[in-house]
């Protein structure tokens, strides 16, 4: 027991000296500590000073050390941050659902601040009763619970023209994962007696003022739409619409209104801005694809990836990342480290919902030589995400959107890991 | 022009009707469906309850048929101040009109700024004309002019989301005006043009053909929804480039990109006849569990040397990455190792080795398979500073194997 000393500031230092260390060095400390760590030995102020009270924060927020973890701009991408996106810090998260603080956002005006007391939705067109709901109205629908990918039909887009941005977060983390509490859409197009023959549409519009609006055909506005207002237990954020945004599973980012404001029932297409000027895919003869809204399966290794180099040297290892469709449930993913010769099947972290986040592991033993990670996801269609230059050969480089092929982060023998493109 | 005028005017009676109070609910007609529904919420704790109760809990909400009574009749005015997206046939214009000529001097005012005078984009602001014939370029340039397949859809993003900031403060006038001008500036139309709600529908754009619908599903998923591969999917992975920028990520947040002044010269090759590359996470297994089993038994040298080199063979993927061996090897990320044996240390012209290997050339050591059986147990510790970036090999018999096969290959 001598060991045991009164905290002292210097043991608080040498404490956290040795945490860095640790952390920077590739050798485990485990099997080649010679001297007793002093984080174990001697009184840590922490152990020894009483921590933060229950009144202290009512709101809590991530603790410092993660201040890292963050969504992050690219400035020179948009003219303006308000016409403009930030990605989510997907190499730094684990599990499937993505925190609401650090879910990305795109906005083509600016996030706006809409009270409930302030919101209205009205649903109008060829309807029998157009009706205008508060926001205590969406509460008293029936409603369900699904979690959902939110992907931005744009993720990964820049990747068309070769291998761009070096970290997952700017190439894939245009993309959220969250639990949803919502009414489904068709309870309130049968309130307003709305017409919902196979060959009409919805057209679901924003308060913002970009009022974003997007033609959805009727056949998916009564399959699986919610009205959303909670996401992940909680009211939505700010910037994914608050208080009432659209949901619409499995297809592009842009059509999930946020803001939600008016619903019209049309016998047309509108062909909106966001639905003719953007969204639409321009394939190599010059002619573009319209209605393009599914998000096809895609999947990327968020570990090891640039932001998350391999610090531990060869040894144990856990290769993790994600896998969605649009199309339905992720059946499989596959991974390869040699660049696509070789695949082997991973671990799903847990069977995963309809077109939602799926984890995947693959356990393994490095043994410190390079790599060529990939990932490819299957979904339950028999939907296998292609490679990158096979996608290529259909639509060409210009597409700007759907990019949702195989990723390929080069891992050098000091653990580092690059985006690259292979052949 | 009115969307739907075929709207029945009872539907706002009826409205009136259903939204009527709280004691509309009551008065509601349910259709079966929804009584029944009703009489189920009733019975749910039971149902729930009962130990028995097999299959899911959970379940959608129920497809009842009729309307709960929720919400209020939206009035005509509010319809008329929110509904105002504009079809492509024109439906949804209010009336009026404007001149090329008056909405230069609007664009001049109110769009310029960001767009430039004559809608060729200021800085990184979206560019509004010109790009034709550029769609199948390299970099296409999408322009009102070039792409966009309506006029009416101009006229609806002008009306509702500019002046980016302003939004939603132009007249219909205006809005019309500026529109011609957007037109002109694209060279398709006369400086004398006039826009009305009579004309803006009939309106042909050049790109109006220029779109098909979605048809991934017949071009792609035949392809795609095929048996993937799982081995020897191809002869050799070589990386052919490399990220653009480099990306960093302070602490105050956003993120940093510089470019990437790294070649793809001397990155590894792999190929199909290399290691499966993913070991299980299970111990004793690996590439080279077999040259560490005993032999048992009588074997001839020869045997025992082709042996050994045919497990060597098998070690050296672990240096493959970086080094090249056999006729024709050059330097990789490491030097070749032809003829290593007996060989100076540091010696590989062309190679640029580090400061360590550079002294023990000039001092003259050699490789023999002491010096070479420490170096490759820990590189490091071997030759201080060594840029050979390996962990070393631990496991038994991999020595004697790598030793027999590197043998193998003389000096060119
Ligand atoms: C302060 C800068 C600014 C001003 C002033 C401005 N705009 Fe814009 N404009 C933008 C931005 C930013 C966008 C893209 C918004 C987005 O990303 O959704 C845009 C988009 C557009 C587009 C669509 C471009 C495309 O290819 O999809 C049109 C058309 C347009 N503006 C017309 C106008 C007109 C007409 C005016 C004047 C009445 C105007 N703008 C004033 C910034 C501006
Ligand atoms: C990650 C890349 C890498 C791997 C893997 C690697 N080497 Fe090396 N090797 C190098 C580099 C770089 C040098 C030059 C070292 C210096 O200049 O410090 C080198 C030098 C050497 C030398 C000295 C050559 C000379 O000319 O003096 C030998 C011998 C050698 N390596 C053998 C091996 C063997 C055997 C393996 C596999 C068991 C291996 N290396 C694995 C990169 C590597």
């Amino acid at each position: 027991m001598s060991v045991i000393k009164q905290p002292s500031r210097r043991a608080f230092l040498r404490g956290s000296a040795a945490v860095a260390a640790g952390a920077a060095g590739p050798v485990a400390a485990a099997d080649s500590a010679r001297r007793p760590d002093p984080l174990i030995t001697e009184l840590q102020d922490w152990t020894s000073y009483t921590g933060a009270g229950v009144d202290e924060t009512p709101y809590g927020l991530p603790i410092p050390f993660e201040s890292d973890v963050i969504r992050r701009n690219v400035e020179w991408l948009t003219a303006s941050p308000i016409a403009s996106v930030n990605f989510t810090p997907l190499h730094a998260l684990d599990g499937t659902i993505t925190p609401q603080g650090c879910a990305f956002e795109r906005h083509h005006s600016g996030a706006i601040m809409l009270r409930k007391e302030d919101y209205r939705l009205m649903i109008n067109g060829l309807v029998d009763r157009p009706l205008v709901f508060t926001y205590e109205d969406i509460e008293r629908f029936p409603r369900e619970n699904h979690v959902y990918f939110c992907e931005c039909a744009a993720n990964t887009g820049m990747e068309w023209a070769g291998a761009q941005l070096n970290g997952v977060q700017f190439t894939h983390g245009m993309i959220h994962n969250m639990e949803y509490t919502g009414v489904p859409l068709r309870l309130l197009l049968r309130e307003a007696g709305a017409r919902t023959d196979d060959n009409l549409w919805l057209y679901a519009e924003g308060a913002d003022a970009s009022s974003n609006g997007r033609s959805i055909p009727m056949a998916k506005a009564v399959d699986d739409c919610l009205v959303a207002f909670k996401a992940n237990g909680e009211a939505l954020r700010m910037e994914h619409g608050y208080p009432v945004r659209l949901v619409v599973p499995g297809w592009e980012g842009n059509m999930w209104v946020k803001w939600l404001r008016r619903i019209e029932i049309v016998d047309t297409a509108v062909e909106s801005r966001e639905e003719t000027s953007k969204y639409t895919d321009v394939y190599e003869d010059g002619i573009a694809r319209k209605w393009t809204w599914v998000m096809d399966a895609k999947s990327v290794i968020t570990s090891p990836s640039p932001q998350r180099p391999v610090r531990h040297g060869p040894g144990p290892m856990v290769i993790s990342g994600l896998a969605w469709s649009g199309h339905g449930r992720i059946a499989r993913v596959d991974v390869s480290g040699d660049g696509g010769i070789t695949w082997q099947t991973a671990r799903l972290g847990k069977q995963g919902d309809t077109k939602a986040l799926t984890r995947f592991y693959l356990d393994t033993v490095w043994d410190g030589a390079p790599m060529l990670l990939q990932a490819r996801a299957i979904d339950e269609t028999g939907y296998v995400q292609p490679a990158k230059d096979r996608l290529r050969e259909k639509r060409g480089k210009n597409a700007v959107y759907h990019n949702n092929c195989i990723q390929t982060w080069y891992l050098n023998s000091d653990g580092l890991a690059e985006n690259v493109e292979v052949s | 022009m009115l969307k739907y005028p075929s709207l029945p005017a009872s539907a706002v009676g009826r409205v009136a009707l259903i939204a009527g109070g709280a004691c509309a609910l009551a008065a509601l007609e349910y259709n079966a469906g929804l009584a029944e529904a009703a009489m189920d919420a009733g019975r749910i704790p039971q149902a729930r309850l009962a130990p028995a109760a097999a299959g899911p809990v959970a379940a959608p909400v129920p497809r009842f048929g009729g309307p709960l009574g929720i919400g209020r009749p939206a009035l005509e005015e509010e319809i008329a101040a929110w509904d105002v997206d504009i079809l492509p046939d024109g439906r949804g214009l209010p009336p009026g009109k404007g001149a090329v000529f008056t909405g230069e001097t609007i664009f001049a005012d109110k769009c310029a700024s960001c767009h430039g005078d004559f809608g060729e984009g200021v800085d990184n602001w979206p560019v509004l004309a010109g790009g034709f014939d550029t769609l199948a370029d390299e970099d296409p340039v999408k322009t009102v002019g070039s792409y966009w397949p309506h006029l009416s859809t101009v006229w609806d993003y002008i009306s509702r989301s500019m002046p980016f900031g302003e939004a939603g403060t132009l007249t219909a006038d205006e809005t019309y005006a500026i529109v011609a001008y957007i037109l002109y500036s694209n060279d398709m139309v006369d400086g004398d043009f006039v826009l009305s709600h009579e004309n803006l529908a009939d309106f042909e754009m050049y790109n109006r053909n220029g779109f098909v619908i979605d048809d991934r599903a017949v071009l792609e998923y035949g392809d795609w929804r095929a048996d993937p591969c799982m081995s020897g999917c191809k002869e050799t992975v070589e990386v052919t480039m490399r990220s653009v920028f480099l990306v960093n990520t302070p602490e105050e947040g956003g993120s940093e990109s510089v470019m990437n002044r790294a070649t793809i010269e001397g990155l590894p090759v792999f190929s199909a006849n290399g290691p499966s590359f993913i070991p299980d996470a299970r111990p004793g297994t690996g590439a080279v569990a077999a040259a560490a089993t005993e032999e048992s038994g009588e074997e001839s040298t020869e045997d025992k040397a082709d042996r050994l080199a045919r497990d060597g063979e098998r070690v050296f993927r672990k240096c493959r990455a970086c080094h090249r061996v056999g006729p024709g090897a050059g330097n990789a990320s490491g030097p070749h190792l032809n003829g290593l044996m007996g060989r100076v240390m540091g010696s590989v012209e062309g190679f640029n080795y580090s400061g360590g290997f550079r002294a023990a050339r000039e001092q003259g050591r050699v490789w023999d398979e002491t010096s070479l059986e420490a170096f490759l147990t820990s590189p490091g510790e071997f030759m201080k500073g060594t840029k050979m970036s390996f962990s070393g090999l631990g496991k038994k018999g991999e020595q004697e194997a790598i030793r027999a096969y590197l043998g193998r290959f003389r000096e060119e």
